[in-house]
């Protein structure tokens, strides 16, 4: 026995409420971040993750305070992510009680930024999210480019290696999110998974498109994943965190229980 | 009621263990303070770290934290130790190049190292992160009510190797075996962080608040 594989809820927020349908347009509402927290907090969850997905100026306020109620509440790891673009912002986060920051799109624009960041608060509070999707054919070797924009946008940088470079810049764990898998329900990307998590030394969170308890398996088993992050499947009641770890240790994987 | 100083070095999230030690008792005093009358004119202090080793040595001299964290030791007063708080207190670190440490505890900090692999020959991630179990090897006031091989969060990439093996109060396991908690006299030092530990971490934190400084 040893170190557990974790589960980690993922709250999108939007204006200070939890949504789930990012690149659909029907977006859900599922409630109160703060409520939210709590509740899976209660029901065992290993971390929370909490992404802003508005993200701009006026709202940082908003987010900083959401995240200082759930930290006065939740005493288990807490990731910000959404906008995360200085060092003043990294320094806002944790100071409102977030143990890590995400960054995205600041890391792309700047990898410099991620190795700025980590000599300035330390890599295990940087974790860099990875939005990719495949890009090689079905008959051809896998390949997989980082996107931007809610996947919209290519930019033409293989995400193995961008993950090599994030780690090298000091980046703690990495986020990778299959942006073609998002929202589908139809499983991790585990080939993506699996690439990354065999080239970096760091723990690696598996997300996008979890819609059954068989998927957060096979990101653990065939993924390679460290961590599974999910979000629909906990926020509408289709399963609970403990449903969740049960499976996965009926399965062989070691959690928290 | 009682009151509980936060060393503050300008390493990291301390708001976490103040707001932690809040939630277990609402009248406790809780100051996040670098000044020594104050942290002195505490009942318990809190001693804790994030970061990189050579950063947190450099404050920790520069505001002359070391000859505080010595006089708490001296005064009986219960003192935790958390993560690189831990750390330091050991005498010498491998991180940043190798960094002298306050030499308060005998043993070093080690680096997990590139090859670090589990009982099966799988390859083991550093940092060491998430909720592992941790053994408890001696009896301890801070151990009430906590189960055996209850989990703790860990986040660290170097781990403590003490060269007294009675001082070692608890052991993980990660690839190599962690020192988890190292306890002399009124001294508790945690590998892990209570603070982000649910239910077993707030125990750890509530049993310190009702410990008198004393192993028996």
């Amino acid at each position: 026995m040893g170190l557990a594989k974790r589960i980690i809820p993922c709250l999108d927020v939007d204006n200070g409420r939890v949504v789930k349908g990012v690149k659909f347009l029907d977006i859900r509402d599922a409630g109160d971040p703060v409520e939210i927290a709590k509740r899976y907090n209660d029901q065992g969850a290993d971390e929370i993750t909490f992404l802003d997905i508005t993200a701009t100026h006026e709202n940082r306020d908003t987010t900083a305070n959401t995240v200082e109620k759930i930290a006065e509440q939740v005493f288990i790891p807490l990731t910000v992510g959404g906008g995360i673009r200085t060092v003043h912002d990294i320094r806002r986060m944790l100071n409102a009680g977030a143990d890590k920051v995400s960054i995205n799109s600041a890391a792309i624009a700047n990898p410099d930024f991620v190795r700025e960041a980590a000599e300035h608060f330390g890599s295990q509070c940087i974790v860099v999210a990875i939005d990719l999707k495949r890009v090689s054919a079905d008959n051809e070797a896998p390949r997989w480019e980082i996107f931007t924009h809610g996947g919209r946008r290519a930019t033409g940088i293989d995400a193995v290696e961008f993950a090599i470079q994030m780690v090298a810049n000091g980046a703690g764990e990495l986020l990778l999110t299959s942006m073609d898998r998002d929202g589908t329900k139809s499983g991790f990307d585990l080939a993506a998974t699996r690439a990354i998590s065999d080239a970096v030394p760091v723990p690696v969170i598996a997300s996008g498109g979890v819609g059954n308890l068989d998927h957060l398996v096979a990101g653990v088993k065939e993924g390679g994943a460290d961590a599974v992050l999910a979000a629909s499947i906990f926020h509408f009641g289709q399963f609970t965190v403990p449903q969740a770890k049960r499976y996965m240790a009926e399965h062989g994987i070691e959690v928290r229980l | 009621m009682s009151s509980v100083a936060v060393i503050d070095y300008g390493m990291g999230n301390l708001h976490s263990v103040a707001s932690a030690l809040r939630k277990i008792d609402p009248a406790a005093r809780v100051t996040i303070t670098s000044d020594a009358a104050e942290i002195l004119a505490a009942d318990r202090v809190i001693f804790p770290g994030v970061g990189a080793i050579r950063d947190c040595m450099a404050e920790i001299l520069r505001l002359g934290i070391d000859r505080v964290v010595r006089d708490v030791i001296a005064s009986r007063k219960p003192l935790l130790a958390i993560c690189v708080g831990m750390q330091a207190l050991m005498q010498f670190s491998e991180e940043n190049d190798g960094v002298e440490c306050l030499s308060i505890l005998p043993g070093r900090v080690n680096f997990f190292g590139d090859a670090l692999q589990d009982e099966h020959g799988a390859k083991l991630k550093v940092p060491h992160m998430g909720w592992n179990q941790v053994q408890q090897t001696t009896a301890h006031p801070l151990w009430q009510n906590i189960a055996q091989d209850s989990r703790f969060y860990f986040v660290h990439s170097y781990y403590v190797q003490c060269e007294q093996s009675e001082l070692i109060a608890a052991t993980a396991q990660y690839g190599v075996d962690i020192n988890a908690a190292l306890a002399r006299d009124n001294l508790f030092a945690v590998q892990f962080h209570p603070e982000k530990s649910s239910d077993a971490g707030l125990q750890l934190l509530t049993n310190f608040l009702h410990w008198n400084g004393r192993t028996s």
